[in-house]
């Protein structure tokens, strides 16, 4: 049985420990913000957050989390992280990133972390830190405008 | 437009049943101008159903009759029926339609998202329906007031009385929901628009942010199981032994059931059914396909091409070529295109006492509902089909034959439990339906002063059509205009132009992918045009300009590329420009892509788009949607292609069927042309001519003509 922590609250993971993460939360957990694309950390859909660090639940068995602190898209908004993962949402809204939405909840978690450790990325920041986040709609460019207008308000406030 | 009001008392059932307030509901029967599908059998009964509910509350909700996978309906068609409802934006809300005859195509009559057709086919039907729910909400406030609904004005949500007096539409609506639809109701002048053409930010952001849209992967049912399927790894082998033998002792799987085509496997969740899978010991009867290979069909298709075949566009005079001073050959060929949508196709289904009900993000809802009906043993009255938001589809979730809501059906048959049938990128990218692989040879005839005199075209591919129920409708003389449309209605003047047509069937399923045959016919028709171009020494715009004389709206819209591109201005050393224009869906869309080259791997800067897409409805959509269909079109034309040996798909995730990614992105920029008077089509048409701008710019770049896709394999150094 695997232990740890997912939006704060803890875990006993009973299942085979072998389980990607990804299916955990998804399947048994319930939580399905968390989504999947490839299966192999390709494309970037499946990204949370492990010990602030953003990690593609796909390919990381519950076995190798163990006791750890897992955050979703559902509970981002709620941790430390809060003001960050606040401010890249309100820009995604603001600049009508979305289209279809389902790779949306990877760019947000994969974009919070960027901006938790750089206040002003530049573009080859962005493009280093979101090109393993695969849009098919190809939403990359007002991704790219929501980066930038979150970390302007994050030095604002 | 013929709009039949419905019967009062079935009028108050519906409104009954969907609960709080004013209900509308009416129904278009199919048919008009624009029916491709003007045989398809009407649907059998009008059953009520609404397009708007208002509640007590003031609450408004659409009912968008469109899927929603990207593209933006759920903001766009509530702007237009909201427009006409004069209420306020922002207590809209939307909601998917489920599968039902009031929700078909106006044009089409059959329900489906395609062919870029959610806006235009929906502008008067919603106009209509906002007008007649303003109008009875009107006339239930001159009710209550003993007024004249002439002397009443409706605004922002509320009706406004003689002193000023006012109710909302909230306090309005149940007295309105008894009152009969109007027949005959007048729409407002474009001119007094407030909402339509307004840049207006999507209604389902928030949802889609936060983690909370659910998509057809994320429904939940109780007891719910989750099957992945083992199908042929050569399309059309069949299963010659199965052992499940070692499935057994894999915790959690509950079922493993033979299929129509492969083997389920069922377990209590994902996990679990795809390591019941990867247990699977299968041997394979291979069948005919077993020595399928891309190179052979290469091979096969351009020795095909050699000789005409049947004839889609017909030549004036069909000796013109032999009087050409010249003439120029060119083959071409483009691969089998995987969709590859973001998420993985799904379908759950639950069988239940007295029907079944099905989850599932379609574009053709009354197709596959009709087709789960017949795999289930049911009356498609008895199936319940619940349409899912899409994480992108571009065409491959519009099958005519429903191939993987049919094998849901077949799998829940089976197990007799509530299932979701998953499919992997594996799967997805190996399970078939991909855009045709085609080759074309054109030879053009010039004379002695290099005018174009003659232009013979010959196009050999799979069709999309045959062998599905579109067929009959669709293929006339043994011709799918999917095949070649894009080159017989080319809107440049070609004299003496023959279009032939060889359609070939490799055993590969085929399918529509964003734009269908623009997909490379824009590709052939543009680079053509720019080599004609280059070898008459003249300037590629302005050789394109001296052949639309007879399209002034498609050299309006390719002179606005230019421009905002700054065509024929110097640029940074080691960058090109290319231009391409393509007219599509009903609409036109030019780009200029700026491109350079780092050793041999091919970077777009920046792509010019100018767009005619008629009126414009949400200007924020539309620029969104041209990004995208160049991103789309981008990572096709540069990496896209899936390949056969010895039978089998050679790619089978992200890493081998590259698709565009944050770094490869271009900066889009997106003009568009004013003054439309109705929508045409948005989504697809910016895709066809990214491709043949990128290569025209690395002609201008390298001297060297593409003459197939992708590009990024190709040597350009």
């Amino acid at each position: 049985m695997a232990k740890f922590f997912v939006n704060g609250v803890q875990v006993d993971f009973n299942a085979a420990p072998d389980t990607p993460l990804l299916w955990a939360l998804r399947d048994q957990l319930g939580l399905t913000g968390t989504k999947f694309g490839c299966g192999m950390a390709l494309c970037g859909a499946c990204t949370v957050h492990v010990d602030q660090q953003p990690v593609r639940s796909c390919v990381t068995p519950v076995s190798a989390i163990e006791g750890k602190r897992v955050v979703t898209i559902e509970g981002i908004s709620e941790t430390s992280q809060g003001p960050t993962a606040r401010a890249v949402k309100a820009a995604w809204i603001d600049k009508d990133v979305v289209q279809c939405g389902y790779c949306q909840s990877g760019q947000v978690m994969s974009a919070v972390a960027l901006l938790q450790k750089n206040k002003s990325p530049s573009d080859a920041d962005i493009d280093a830190a979101m090109s393993g986040n695969i849009c098919r709609c190809g939403t990359y460019q007002r991704v790219r405008e929501a980066i930038k207008s979150a970390a302007a308000s994050l030095k604002k406030a | 437009m013929n709009v039949k009001s419905i019967s009062r008392r079935r009028f108050l059932e519906s409104s009954a049943a969907l609960a709080g307030g004013l209900v509308i509901s009416f129904w278009l029967p199919g048919g008009g101008g624009r029916n491709a599908f003007a045989q398809a059998p009407q649907p059998p009964k009008i059953s009520p159903n609404a397009f708007l509910r208002i509640g007590k509350d003031g609450s408004i909700t659409v009912v968008v009759k469109h899927l929603e996978f990207g593209q933006g309906v759920t903001t766009s068609l509530p702007m237009i029926l909201c427009e006409e409802l004069e209420c306020d934006w922002a207590k809209v809300r939307y909601e998917l339609a489920p599968a039902g005859a009031e929700y078909v195509h106006t044009a089409f009559g059959i329900q489906l998202t395609g062919g870029s057709s959610s806006v235009w086919n929906s502008y008067d039907q919603l106009r209509t329906v906002g007008a007649q729910a303003r109008a009875m909400l009107v006339q239930a406030a001159a009710n209550q007031w003993k007024a004249k609904p002439a002397d009443l004005r409706a605004e922002k949500g509320f009706v406004i009385g003689p002193g000023g007096k006012r109710l909302s539409y909230g306090q309005l609506a149940e007295a309105a929901g008894k009152l009969p639809v109007p027949d005959k109701v007048v729409l407002k002048d474009p001119k007094a628009f407030t909402i339509i053409g307004q840049p207006t930010r999507r209604i389902d952001s928030l949802e889609k942010v936060e983690g909370n849209a659910k998509f057809g992967l994320d429904v939940q049912r109780k007891n719910l199981h989750t099957a992945v399927v083992a199908r042929p790894p050569v399309f059309g082998a069949v299963v010659k032994k199965l052992d499940a033998e070692k499935v057994k002792s894999v915790p959690g799987v509950t079922h493993v059931v033979e299929l129509r085509d492969g083997v389920a496997v069922v377990g209590r969740n994902f996990w679990a059914a795809k390591k019941g899978r990867d247990a699977l010991e299968i041997e394979w009867d291979l069948g005919p396909n077993a020595k399928l290979s891309t190179a052979d069909l290469k091979a096969q298709f351009a020795e095909t091409a050699k000789t005409p075949g049947k004839a889609a566009k017909k030549a004036d005079d069909a000796e013109a070529m032999k009087g050409a001073a010249k003439t120029i050959l060119a083959e071409y060929s483009v691969p089998f295109l995987a969709h590859a949508p973001m998420e993985p196709l799904n379908c759950t289904v639950e069988v239940q006492a007295d029907g079944a009900e099905i989850w599932v993000g379609s574009q053709m809802q009354g197709v596959d509902q009709a087709a789960a009906a017949k795999m289930l043993g049911l009356k498609p009255e008895q199936v319940k089909l619940n349409t899912m938001l899409a994480g992108g589809g571009f065409g491959r979730r519009a099958n005519p034959v429903s191939d993987y809501v049919v094998e849901a059906c077949e799998v829940a048959k089976k197990v007799k439990v509530p299932v979701k049938v998953v499919w992997t990128r594996e799967d997805d990218i190996r399970g078939g339906y991909y855009r045709p692989m085609y080759a074309h040879r054109v030879e053009t005839g010039l004379d002695a002063q290099g005018k174009i005199v003659a232009w013979s075209h010959t196009i050999v591919g799979p069709s999309i059509m045959a062998g599905t129920p579109f067929e009959a409708m669709m293929v006339k003389d043994g011709l799918d205009p999917t095949s070649t449309e894009g080159v017989s209605d080319t809107p440049y003047d070609l004299p003496n132009m023959s279009v032939t047509l060889h359609t070939v069937n490799p055993g590969v399923p085929v399918l529509w992918w964003r734009s269908v045959g623009n997909s490379h016919t824009a590709f052939v028709m543009e680079t053509m045009i720019d080599e004609l171009a280059a070898a008459a020494n003249q300037d590629p715009v302005a050789y394109r300009r001296a052949l639309l004389g007879k399209h002034p709206n498609v050299t309006r819209v390719l002179d606005l590329a230019a421009s905002k591109a700054g065509w024929g201005s110097p640029l940074a050393k080691g960058r090109a420009r290319g231009i391409a224009v393509h007219e599509s869906f009903g609409s036109i869309c030019a780009q200029v892509a700026e491109v350079s080259l780092d050793g041999n791997e091919i970077r777009v800067h920046k792509v010019t788009a100018a767009f005619d897409c008629g009126l414009v409805v949400n200007p924020l959509t539309v620029e969104a949607q041209l990004q995208s269909a160049i991103a789309f079109g981008l990572s096709g034309a540069l990496f896209g292609e899936i390949t056969f040996k010895e039978g089998r798909v050679e790619q089978s995730n992200f890493h081998d069927y590259r698709v565009l990614r944050m770094n490869e992105m271009p900066r889009v920029e997106v003009f568009l042309v004013p003054g439309g008077e109705r929508p045409t089509g948005v989504g697809e048409p910016g895709t066809p001519p990214v491709a043949p701008a990128v290569a025209n710019a690395l002609f201008a770049l390298t001297g060297k003509r593409a003459r197939s896709l992708p590009l990024a394999t190709q040597k350009w150094a």
